[in-house]
Parts: C-alpha cells; structure tokens; sequence
C-alpha cells in the first residue's frame, strides 16, 4: 500500500500545473473556513477569559449585561457580607462594586465616535481579577478623578495614552496609568474610582458586584441562599460563564455564516477536484489496466485515487491553514453586540480548528475524488489496457 | 517441425493450462461479433508458445482469456485443475498476482515509479516484508541485466531497457505463467533480439511456461511451439526443433 500511496503523490507531484491550481482552489475555501473559526475563537477567547471562575458577578435578575444591570447600595451590602466570600489580608471582603457607562470617544484616524465601556471598580480589583497587571503608569488613587486605561485601547482612540487628559461626564480625568488584561474583553476598558463614576454619572445604583469566592464550592450555596433572598432581586453567575454568554450570540452569528459560506465555496472547489481526478484517471487508463493485471483488486485502484484527491486536498489544507494562520498577526475590533461597546481580539488558531480543517480538506478530497475513483476501479482490463 | 491435431489438446500429467471449447464474442453496433470460437487446446508445462495471426485473428483475446484477464462466454480454462472463468473479480485478481506475470507491447510501467518500484510493485501484493521485497526486485532486474539502472524512471530507460524492466516485473512474483502481448512490437531489432533472448533463457533454464502473442516471425521462432489462429480458430500447432 505504500508503494501505491506513493504511486499517488508522485502523479500528484508530476502535474504539477494541475496540482497547484485545484489544490489552490481547496485552500481557499480551507482558509475561509479556518479563519472564520479562528475568529470565533479569538471572540470567545476573549469574552471567556474576561471572566474568573473563582469569581461570582451578581446581576439584576434577567439582566443580560452589566448596562443593564442595577444594584443598589443595600442589595450589595448584604452581597458582600456573606460568608462564601473570601476576606483580604486586611479583613475587608475582596469584592468589587461596579458602575459600568458606555462613553462614546473619535477614534483615531476616522475621527468617528465609537463607544467605550467604563468601570467604576472597587479598590480590590486587582486582587479579584490576578490576571490583570499595571503595564505603564501607575494605579488610580480612590477618590481622585483619575483613569487607567486598557492596553487594546491606546493608539486606537484620539489622546488616549498615560498622561492625556479625557473629558467625560462633564469631568476632566487624568489617564496615570495602563494595564494590561491579557488580552480579554477588560483590554478595551477604561476603570476608575467607583465612587467617583457614580457621582459623575449621576448614577445611585452599581451596575454589578463581583466577589472573590473563599472557595469554587461555595458558589452553590451563595447563588441559592441570595436568589431566594426576598430582599435582593440580583442573579449569580460564575464571571467566566456571564462571559461567555456574551459570546454566545456573535459566535453563533459568525459560525453560521463562515460554515455556510465555506459550504458553499467548497462546492465548486470539490468539482474542480472532480474535474481533476476524471482527468487524471483518463490520462492514466493503461496504468489502471496494468495495475489490474498485475494483480491489484478494484478496491485498490479506488483507495489509490481516492487518496490521490485526499492528498490534493491535504495539499490545500496546508496552503489554506498557512495563510490563515498568518491572521493571527491580525487585531481586529468589532462591536461586542452584547454591551454595544466595541471590542479588541485578534484570530486565535487552536488545535480544534486545525483538526476540523484537516477533516474537511480530507471531506473535500474524498467527495472530489470518489466518482473519478470509482470510474478507474470499474474500467474493464482489457479496455484499459487498450487506451491510448 | 511436427504438426499436432487441430484441437491441439495434449494428454498427460504435463498440462498446465487447459482451454476447452473456448468462444468469446464482442458485441458492436448491435451485432454481434465472434472473435474465438470453440476453441480447445493445452499448454505444457514449461513451454513457450507463440501465438501468431493476422490481425482480427483472436490471438490477443485467447491470450487475455488466458491471462484471467477478461472471460469467455463459453468454455472452460482451467489451471491446476481450478477453472478460472469461475473465479468471482476478486479472486481472479489474486489468482492473477499469484499466476501471471505480464509482458505489454508497450511496457506500462508507472513513469511514477523507478525501475525498482516498477519491479517492487506486484511483491507488495505478496505477505513478503520490504527488505525482502528490495532484495527480490534487485534480484529480477540482475537477471535482465538492469542492476545499474534500479534507480532510474522509466522515461530515463530506452524502449529496450524499459521492457527489461516490464519482464523483471513479470517474473519477480515466480509466476506460474508469464504472458507477451507483442513484447518486441514497439523495439528495434537489436533490443528485440535482446528481450527474446531473455525470454528464451528463463523458458529454458529456469522452465518458465511463457505464452506470448506475436505477428512478427522471427520472434515466434524463438518459441518451442507456434500456434497459428484465423478467424478465430486453431489452424495449426507446430512444435519447433530446438538443440
């Protein structure tokens, strides 16, 4: 079987013209396909690890995004009061009471307004969040008017860097600082003192409460003992998993989209593949006839060209991953439908996308290549043996 | 020269192959045309029979029916006692790798393939390893004279040289038969000469049974016996002396 394999590469090796342009046709459609599914990953990525595990947001209930959302003074009170939460070194609950307001700022260049979110922390917010570190500056004091900013926002909205002033909420606010939030959705935020946003926006409610949880375990007990609270009318979700959601909607959108498209695409890639492997199979008659006489079994003859198609579209695969994966030296920023802020993410490849796209390069191959196939198997020796 | 009978059926133990009232017929624009008809005669054991004709004569279809490689309407081949025209697709291929070695007019090697693959290939439908597969193969083409050309593609090979090759194929598996469409059909003379030659030594030294089909005279006399077809029927069988 391996001669016969590489009976079916060299022949692919020899038309080489012929070889490039089909296979140039799969790994078009193999680049749409994987670059449409990183995309999807590097939006999921980065919504998911926006949110910690050991974190729980407490939402109004039905309240689908933090905008949304309101929690007074009292409700959080007693959220942060409960046992489940984890106390700091100082004694003090390691909870973050958030304001989140969409401001609208002139990007760069365009000079068009695009809308930000941002967030009135609490002072623990560092060690709630532990994947976010300052990168340039410093912290903003605790009732001062200064910002720090998110790393995918600098050079992407006008005087938006350490140091600049921003004008927002009738207030001027000064940017001391930059952090970095490993590339999740906080990357396109600007935080400051929640007590101070809450003033500036003339706002009496927080948006949401996040708490650090003592331990993983004692999510259930909190969720269940506060949502049958008849006090409080908030909701509990695992931060990672209130991320998530927010994906859901884009993800959805994108993945059927880029699989219908794909689909669609590969059509005509898979009858130029057809028409490949039916060219091949005619020019290569007698070689069928002689394999047959020697002694190989039609069932041979077809797994041979079968493989000859698969190796084609392997051969895409390779070419249309290569490019695709040079997306990931993209950024791209998109409106996150869920908080109708805009977004920064760049193209994540995964091992997932590279085996799904090898698969369907291989589906291709196979759908190209099976009736040319089955037309070689079925050839008469004799007949074969006779072409010219 | 002797002449046998018209059926040209031999008796004893020696037989290898038996065809009896063998036809095959071709169907053509509605008619229906008959190309071998109630053929019956045997092939010994280690003979080399030439097959000669005028064109149209059945000599190559009586040479494939023989090869296992297409089937007769009617009759029965047999070989070793089995009857090969009952043998389903699948068998009859493997009967064919264990059986026949084939010898094409024009060679058909894979231009894929080197020399020594081309000679490899039929091997890897036997249970034997790689190592033994090489060694095998290396052993054909040093038998035809070709050991300094394994690595060659056979666009890189004469006309002569490449139908070497296609015998080493033909006789790497030690079949029990080996078959010649017109093996000197597409040589010069000289590379003609140099095939027939190879033909007659494994005919004759190693007992190879060889049928090979031909128009060419001087090529069937290499043969121990001519057979001589027209229309389809046996005309004549002649045994030929050789020292």
């Amino acid at each position: 079987m391996r001669l016969l394999l590489a009976y079916s590469l060299r022949n692919l090796r020899t038309r080489k013209i012929t070889t490039a342009l089909t296979a140039g046709g799969m790994a078009l459609v193999l680049f749409v396909f994987a670059a449409v599914l990183m995309l999807d990953s590097g939006l999921k990525q980065t919504l998911v690890s926006t949110g910690e595990d050991a974190n729980a947001i407490f939402v109004r209930r039905s309240a689908e995004v933090e905008i949304q959302s309101m929690v007074d003074r009292r409700q959080a009170g007693i959220i942060e009061s409960q046992p489940e939460v984890l106390l700091g070194s100082d004694g003090a609950p390691v909870v973050s009471k958030e304001v989140v307001v969409l401001i609208a700022l002139p990007r760069q260049g365009s000079g068009q307004t695009s809308n930000i979110v941002t967030r009135g922390v609490g002072a623990a917010v560092l060690t709630l969040r532990p994947k976010i570190h300052i990168a340039k500056g410093r912290m903003f004091r605790p009732g001062s008017n200064e910002i720090m900013i998110g790393g995918a926002l600098v050079g992407r909205f006008t005087g938006l860097q350490e140091g600049s002033t921003l004008r927002f909420a009738q207030r001027d606010w000064q940017v001391v600082g930059q952090f970095d939030a490993g590339g999740s959705g906080f990357d396109s935020e600007i935080w400051g003192d929640n007590a101070q946003f809450m003033q500036a926006f003339r706002r009496d409610a927080y948006s949401s409460v996040v708490v650090r949880l003592a331990s993983r375990a004692g999510f259930n007990s909190i969720k269940a003992r506060l949502e049958s609270d008849r006090r409080l009318t908030v909701e509990a979700k695992r931060e990672g998993v209130f991320y998530e959601e927010q994906s859901r909607l884009m993800s959805g959108f994108i993945q059927i989209l880029g699989v219908t498209l794909s689909v669609l695409f590969s059509v005509g890639a898979v009858i130029g593949a057809t028409i490949t492997m039916y060219a091949a199979v005619a020019s290569r008659k007698r070689e069928i006839g002689a394999l047959r006489a020697l002694g190989f079994r039609r069932s041979s003859i077809l797994v041979a060209f079968l493989a000859e198609a698969m190796l084609l579209g392997m051969v895409g695969w390779v070419v249309g991953l290569s490019l695709a994966s040079l997306m990931m030296l993209v950024k791209v920023t998109t409106l996150n439908w869920a908080s109708l802020s805009e977004l920064a993410f760049r193209f994540v490849l995964t091992p997932g996308i590279v085996l799904q796209s090898l698969c369907f390069a291989i589906v291709m191959g196979f759908l190209g290549g099976f009736l040319p196939a089955l037309r070689a198997s079925r050839m008469k020796i004799v007949d074969a043996l006779r072409a010219n | 020269m002797s002449i046998l009978p018209r059926t040209g059926a031999a008796s004893g133990a020696d037989v290898l192959i038996a065809l009896r009232h063998v036809s095959k017929s071709y169907r053509r624009g509605g008619q229906i045309i008959p190309v071998v008809s109630d053929i019956t005669f045997d092939i010994r054991r280690a003979e080399f029979l030439a097959l000669m004709g005028p064109s149209g004569s059945g000599k190559s279809t009586l040479l494939n029916l023989i090869a296992g490689i297409d089937t007769p309407d009617g009759g029965s081949i047999t070989m070793g006692g089995a009857d090969i025209t009952r043998l389903p697709e699948a068998e009859l291929a493997d009967w064919r790798a264990a059986n026949v070695g084939f010898i094409f007019q024009f060679y058909n090697l894979m231009p894929v393939l080197t020399a020594l693959e081309n000679v490899e290939l039929p091997l890897t439908l036997t249970r034997l390893g790689r190592r033994d597969r090489r060694e095998r193969a290396l052993l054909a083409l040093d038998l035809v004279g070709l050991s300094d050309r394994v690595r060659h593609f056979p666009s890189e090979l004469s006309g002569g040289q490449q139908q070497r090759v296609a015998i080493a194929r033909a006789i790497v598996t030690d079949p029990t038969v080996l078959v010649a469409d017109e093996p000197t059909g597409d040589l010069d003379r000289q590379s003609a000469e140099d095939v027939l030659a190879i033909m007659q030594r494994l005919n004759r030294e190693m007992g190879k049974t060889i049928v090979m089909v031909t128009h060419d005279r001087r090529a069937a006399e290499h043969a121990r016996s001519i057979m001589q077809l027209e229309k389809g029927e046996l005309s004549q069988r002649v045994e030929l002396p050789h020292d």
